[in-house]
């Protein structure tokens, strides 16, 4: 090949890997071949920076039936069903063209989890913008929103969670993380791991076109001005295709007729028919002038690097190739047979009669290279995250001012703007809808409802990734507590910078232990995720955002609990100690404009022992209703319970700060419960038996929100501010 | 008593037909089959359900490629013998387009998919589908719709004032028709239709959605036992 170098630069491919490829195979490679090792070596395919970090967290238990490495995570819920449940980050995609790269984002993550043979039941997006006050940062809100409700109710699945938070740190790189969960029968799983040398390989769904051929790499890169010139490699979703293609998979999956399947995300045609074959021990030999296509004259390594959508790869029993064709037919897809698994472990491309392509396998997956990046703690950590907040922040003259604009303040407020956009009420499973801690989501002919939620405040992770990390973990498990159900297992998506920065590894491999901890100590395994690395723009970093995507379980829907205030003259009480924790919180920047301090303290056995006594409490019937305390602190809580419930409420505090700090200090492991006055004795004596503190903090009734002599809002007022939008 | 056979149809990319079949099962307790949209015949049944979604992807107009399929002339023939036809959402889209009842769906005036429950006004209860309801009933009932905005000419509006085809009014928690409880722009705060005979209506609330006490909801649940009056 002539000037190697220059084609090194685009495949994103270092001069020591282009070493390594010759060492291992033996030649030059061509450049077909070179381009797939460009995509299976990528970043996004191979993990090189965070493969030896990820292997840290704990990702079995007893309900684990399948941890990472899978298209999804699988964890059995009983009565024969398992959940199958995975997030994905779609950042780059979405920044060039928001629409197309959130709807997409969506798309992929689906395929994820009807590959596996359940039927998704759920999606939740974590996204993260800019300051809400441009208009090409409204576009990207609008379009993302847009492509997300556009391609998840075309579906039919329910959109019924997830988090928006706005922050100037993602001006320049949004994030879209989009999660999905299915059910599937724990006897009908289906794998990506290929078996029976001479086995037919299908290629199913829509036609390949040149889309997305740079994807893996993209993702894999930093943003620079020259990378809106990729606006061409944004892939285009089509929902309908989707939906065809998931019900004609569903469909094949109730019968015997394959024996392997997988959904051609990044790097495409590549990464699944390599990654199939390789997981069975086997080859794979495919033909690309029997791939369906969409345009003309396209060239091997096209065809082999294209994400174009809603395709899958499958492999069929042999014998049953008719059987398989028929149910595509049905739904009216491409169905293609591309070629067979042989014995010797290697693929072979071909098209136009001759090889294109020859790689060992071994070479592609598992000699990958893994780099152990050079890593330092950032000197704003030390500058910025060490100061205590409460001390720049002057005491409001006007309580309910403040109050009332914290509510209103983007990333608190209300996120009705976007929900309504989504169809959450599709399926006629969702129980408790957004807008809630966490969506619970039934299963029809049981009794049990999935509990799900996304969790991330970048903010803390930023001033210490590791106890961000573990507030992370902590607050979707208190999240799912508050409704009444159990944690069960986490999914994460990492979006950090350039790893290739010092200060960005520091970042990623703090933030994993702070994950890893956390679940270590309250015993949730993480059993599916994703790496997105390179989130920066100009050499500006985002702030490290590891997202929490969290499944829990719930024996009978009769143990839901909403946040709505019930019922006049119940008590309102907190769970869990407020200290002056005003470091990286919502007021802090709202009064300052500053992102600074030490973030709120975390310990997860103490967020164990809170939600264990919650759900001990319920159990004895004594919750009326839960919410847990975040950003903007306990006034907010109790803010959203009383607009939910639309009952006013008067707290009594003894404060033990100033007023203001103790209102809307983040301090962690805090939930607001109500219950029956009858019931408060009880619900201390049970605090105190397991050391959690406990405060009877006032009492729900009229149409304000009294708290002692410093705040006086009418509910109306309340819920208008929460429900102004951006 | 023989139980009612209800049919729900079935296309590519219908994805409400799931939960019309299982509301259907729990509120009237009949036979439900599904039924794919290839089908030439639907003579057995006494109900046939157009449930929501996307039929044909739905990029063009909602439902305009829909009302080509085999099965819509199945749906013609079946109307002769005065079968019984509810289309929701989607399938209030395909039968004006298939022109089985007037008028045209236009995009929300919000120009936004639109989510959400929302209250509507029962206009005649001398239909087997509201039977159990009284007239001015107040029902709240989920809205799932990128275009819901019903537009008909003046005419055409007149004619179904005239002939009293509006089933459903979108209005306000006091029942009152007024602008603000309009969700979408439609014409008259339509939200759902009959024809003159009373066999068919169209309604762009999901009634499958709000027939389960577990959801929260289950005041759309009478339409169903409505049916099912009418049948027995």
């Amino acid at each position: 090949m002539d000037n190697v170098e220059k084609i090194l630069k685009e495949l994103n491919l270092t001069g020591d890997e282009y070493k390594k490829i010759t060492g291992y195979i033996g030649r030059e490679p061509n450049i077909t071949e070179l381009w797939i090792f460009s995509a299976m070596w990528s970043e996004h395919c191979s993990y090189k920076s965070s493969r030896p970090y990820l292997k840290r967290m704990p990702s079995s238990g007893k309900d684990v039936l399948i941890g990472p490495g899978e298209n999804a995570g699988v964890v059995s819920i009983g009565d024969g069903l398992a959940v199958v449940f995975k997030m994905e980050s779609h950042n780059h995609p979405s920044f060039i063209e928001p629409y197309n790269g959130a709807a997409t984002g969506v798309g992929g993550i689906l395929r994820d989890i009807f590959t596996m043979g359940a039927r998704p039941v759920a999606i939740l997006d974590s996204l993260r913008f800019g300051e809400p006050d441009d208009d090409k940062m409204k576009y990207l809100i609008d379009g993302v929103v847009a492509g997300i409700a556009g391609y998840g109710n075309c579906m039919g699945i329910p959109t019924v969670g997830g988090e928006i938070y706005f922050d100037a740190a993602y001006k320049d790189n949004i994030l879209v993380n989009a999660m999905a969960v299915g059910v599937v029968p724990d006897d009908r799983i289906f794998l990506a791991k290929a078996s029976g040398a001479g086995n037919p390989v299908f290629y199913v769904g829509s036609k390949t076109g040149r889309d997305g051929i740079h994807g893996a790499t993209m993702a894999s890169a930093s943003f620079t001005d020259e990378t809106a010139v990729l606006k061409p490699t944004v892939q285009v979703g089509d929902p309908f295709m989707e939906k065809l293609l998931m019900e004609a998979c569903l469909e094949l999956m109730k019968t015997n007729h394959i024996v392997a399947i997988q959904d051609m995300g990044a790097a495409g045609l590549t990464s699944s028919s390599v990654e199939m074959a390789a997981k069975g021990g086997l080859g794979i030999e495919i033909d690309l002038d029997k791939v369906p296509q969409r345009e003309e004259a396209m060239l091997p390594y096209e065809i082999m690097l294209s994400e174009s959508q809603e395709r899958m790869l499958l492999i069929a029993k042999k014998g049953h190739e008719k059987a398989v064709e028929a149910v595509f037919r049905k739904w009216n897809l491409d169905v293609s047979q591309i070629g067979r698994l042989i014995e010797s472990p290697e693929i072979i491309v071909k098209a136009n009669n001759r090889v294109q392509a020859r790689l060992p396998l071994t070479v592609l997956v598992d000699e990958a290279p893994v780099y152990t990046r050079y890593a330092r703690m950032p000197v704003s950590v030390t500058t910025t995250a060490t100061t205590n907040a409460s001390e720049e922040i002057p005491e409001p003259k006007d309580y309910d001012s403040i109050f009332i604009q914290l509510l209103s303040s983007p990333t608190i407020g209300s996120k009705r703007w976007a929900y309504e956009q989504y169809d959450h009420s599709v399926g006629t499973d969702t129980v408790i809808k957004p807008g809630a801690d966490a969506a619970l989501i039934r299963i029809k002919g049981t009794r049990k409802g999935i509990a799900i939620t996304t969790d991330g405040n970048s903010r803390y992770t930023y001033l210490s990734p590791y106890a961000g990390s573990g507030i992370a973990v902590c607050e979707a498990a208190r999240n799912i507590a508050c409704i009444g159900a159990r944690p069960l297992a986490v999914t994460d998506c990492l979006n950090f910078g350039n790893p290739e920065n010092p200060d960005v590894m520091w970042q990623f491999i703090e933030s994993i232990n702070g994950i890893t901890s956390a679940c270590l100590a309250m015993g949730i395994p993480v059993v599916s995720g994703n790496v997105s690395f390179y989130n920066e723009t100009e050499g500006t970093s985002i702030y490290p955002t590891p997202v929490i995507g969290m499944v829990g379980i719930m024996d009978t829907l009769r143990e839901r609990i909403t946040p709505d205030f019930k019922d006049n003259g119940d008590s309102i009480i907190l769970l869990g100690e407020t200290l002056d924790e005003c470091g990286g919180s919502e007021y802090l920047k709202l009064v300052t404009g500053k992102i600074s301090g030490r973030p709120p303290r975390v310990s997860p056995e103490m967020e164990k022992r809170v939600i264990d006594l919650l759900h001990a409490m319920n159990k004895m019937h004594m919750v009326k209703s839960a919410s847990d305390c975040s950003e903007g602190g306990l006034a907010v809580t109790v803010a959203r319970c009383a607009i939910a419930g639309n009952k006013g409420a008067k707290l009594n505090m003894q404060w033990r700060y100033r007023p203001d700090l103790e209102l809307f200090s983040e301090s962690q492991h805090r939930i607001i419960i109500t219950a029956a006055h009858k019931h408060v004795d009880k619900i201390k004596k049970m605090a105190q038996q397991n050391d959690i503190a406990c405060k009877m903090i006032g009492m729900v009734g009229g149409r304000r929100l009294i708290v002692n002599n410093r705040v006086s809002v009418s509910v109306e007022d309340l819920r208008n501010a929460y429900h102004r939008g951006l | 008593m023989p139980k009612i056979k209800a049919g729900v149809i079935v296309f590519p990319g219908t994805n409400c037909d799931r939960d019309t079949y299982y509301a259907l099962k729990q509120t009237m307790g009949c036979e439900v089959d599904s039924v794919w949209y290839e089908t030439k015949t639907l003579r057995k049944y006494q109900l046939i359900v157009i449930p929501g979604g996307f039929s044909y992807g739905d990029y063009l107009r909602a439902g305009a490629l829909a009302r080509f399929s085999p099965v819509m002339e199945a749906l013609r023939e079946y109307t002769e013998k005065k079968g019984l036809i509810l289309g929701i959402c989607n399938g209030f889209q395909i039968l004006l387009e298939a022109m089985m009842l007037p008028g045209a769906m236009q995009r929300n005036d919000t120009l936004k998919f639109i989510c959400k429950d929302v209250q509507v006004r029962v206009e005649r209860n001398d239909t087997p589908f509201t039977l159990l309801y009284k007239k001015g009933d107040r029902i709240q009932i989920p809205i799932a719709h990128a275009q819901g905005n019903y537009y008909g000419s003046e005419q055409t509006l007149a004619s179904l004032e005239k002939q009293n085809q509006i089933v459903f009014r979108y209005c306000d928690e006091s029942g009152n028709t007024t602008e603000q409880s309009n969700p979408n722009g439609s014409l008259h705060n339509i939200a759902g239709l009959c024809n003159s005979e009373t066999t068919i209506l169209a309604m762009m609330p999901h009634p499958e959605r709000a027939s389960d006490s577990t959801l929260g909801n289950d005041e759309g649940r009478k339409i169903f036992l409505s049916i099912k009056k009418a049948l027995s």
